[in-house]
């Protein structure tokens, strides 16, 4: 059997891609969050990555790769765990041994996937639509606006943040169970995990906190 | 005390099987769980009722047989034990218990509560095990010097008894920590090392043929496993595996 038929090959394929997605998801709220501070570096941060091709021709499809490549292991994986309890459980009290954020990952996945496709929509697609289908000029200070235009619609930023709860539960579980998956259970763990928590939590809220922001300051 | 019993009744692998209740009195609270089903037992032969089948043999907790699902947790609702070191004082007079038999596609259910563990024999076969030539020749084993600290955590995960209680809580019938445990025993050892590669490739291999769950990290395994066997050991049988697929 090769690795990536074997059950701890897909675990792998899980948590490295996970933690890939960790990596782009820290780049990307660090970006975001000047534009709470900064409209003009906002604006240029924003230009640069859009418009450098080692951003766009190599960084962007390696990203696109490694989301396609979570979820759909995701989504194999859960089927196969299905197809290993054909009959299930009439009592079943899976509280009182594991987290619920443990058990619902596939619940909080699909819910970050559903507003990764809003996100997309909102974001990405007139993106690349402006540069590669209209092929319209180049314009530095377009980015902040555009941003602040989205977060006028309050049904859209209501809908931002519960996406950004349901990540804080993914990342909850995920980003020390990737550790795990790995092979990495030591002293190091418990530093790991408190690194969780604090990533978890902090940077949904961030999140959250640059939704409401130009919500509140668009008017 | 009074009990309303909720069981998975099934006549065979083959049969569907359904939920019967059956009312039962005057259980002492010292009693194992094993034994109130026992005494269940003797009144359903008296009214002519096909007894129970379960699974038991020492009923010392050592030897890993019994495997009941008592209201939604393996072994009940007690940790570290089994079924059969589960004792009636666990549970309130008047209480209504439902037994369901361990479920995962890899434990198909033989009879009632009793279900065909030999997956984990299999798993066992393909390399739980020293290849040691016992001729005579054989060395002493305190020749070769361990790390206590490897002793110690190679010892722990000998503990495990494969009563199958990791399979049965997972919510995804994952038998990573039983095999996990059975890798690590060896692997931390000098003994087991010769052997670790083909050991580690050959069981996870046969693990994944028997069709259980893959291992989401819940915990659940940890928490419900009778011997306290720590997730520490998957996270060793990962690194083991992985290596032994680099090294090809």
């Amino acid at each position: 059997m090769t690795l990536i038929a074997s059950s701890i090959g897909r675990k792998l394929i899980m948590a490295l891609s996970g933690l890939f997605l960790i990596v782009f998801l820290t780049q990307h709220f660090a970006i975001n969050i000047t534009s709470v501070f900064s409209e003009g570096l906002f604006n240029e941060i924003s230009h640069f990555m859009g418009n450098n091709p080692l951003v766009q021709f190599v960084f962007q499809p390696i990203l696109i790769l490694g989301v396609m490549l979570h979820f759909t292991m995701g989504f194999v994986l859960e089927l196969k765990n299905r197809k290993s309890r054909e009959v299930r459980y009439n009592s079943y009290k899976g509280a009182l041994n594991a987290a619920w954020v443990s058990r619902n990952m596939i619940l909080s996945g699909i819910v970050v996937l559903l507003f990764l496709g809003l996100h997309l929509y909102d974001f990405w697609i007139p993106e690349m639509d402006y540069k590669y289908v209209e092929v319209l000029p180049l314009d530095p200070d377009r980015y902040f606006d555009e941003l602040v235009h989205k977060f006028k619609n309050p049904v859209r930023v209501g809908i931002y943040v519960l996406s950004f709860i349901f990540l804080a539960l993914h990342l909850y579980h995920g980003f020390a169970s990737s550790f795990q998956s790995v092979g990495l259970n030591n002293k190091y763990s418990k530093v790991i995990k408190s690194i969780t928590v604090v990533f978890s939590v902090s940077v949904p809220i961030g999140f959250v906190v640059i939704a409401l922001f130009h919500h509140l300051t668009a008017f | 005390m009074n009990l309303t019993l909720k069981i998975w009744r099934q006549a065979n692998a083959d049969s569907k099987g359904k939920t019967e209740t059956y009312k039962i009195s005057e259980v002492s609270p010292d009693m194992s769980f094993l034994e109130m089903m026992d005494m269940l037992n003797e009144e359903l032969i008296e009214k002519g009722i096909d007894p129970v089948a379960f699974d038991h043999d020492c009923r010392e907790g050592i030897c890993g047989m019994c495997s009941m699902f008592i209201n939604g947790e393996a072994h009940g609702p007690d940790r570290l034990v089994t079924t059969c070191q589960l004792h009636m004082r666990k549970f309130n007079d008047g209480d209504t218990i439902t037994i369901e038999p361990f479920r995962a596609k890899a434990f198909p259910v033989i009879k009632d509560l009793t279900v065909d563990r030999s997956s984990f024999d299999r798993i066992q076969q393909a390399g739980g095990f020293v290849s040691v030539n016992t001729s005579g020749n054989t060395q002493d084993a305190n020749a070769i010097p361990i790390e206590k600290s490897n002793a110690d955590k190679a010892f722990d995960a000998a503990a495990c008894i494969g009563c199958g209680a990791c399979v049965a809580t997972c919510k995804n019938a994952s038998a990573m920590l039983f095999v996990s445990a059975k890798v690590s025993q060896y692997a931390l050892l000098p003994q087991g090392k010769v052997e670790a590669t083909d050991r580690v490739t050959n069981m996870v291999n046969q693990m994944d043929e028997e069709g259980f769950g893959n291992c989401t990290n819940t915990g659940a395994c940890e928490v419900e496993c009778p011997k306290g066997i720590s997730l520490e050991n998957i996270a060793r049988m990962n690194r083991e595996y992985l290596y032994a697929s680099l090294k090809g």
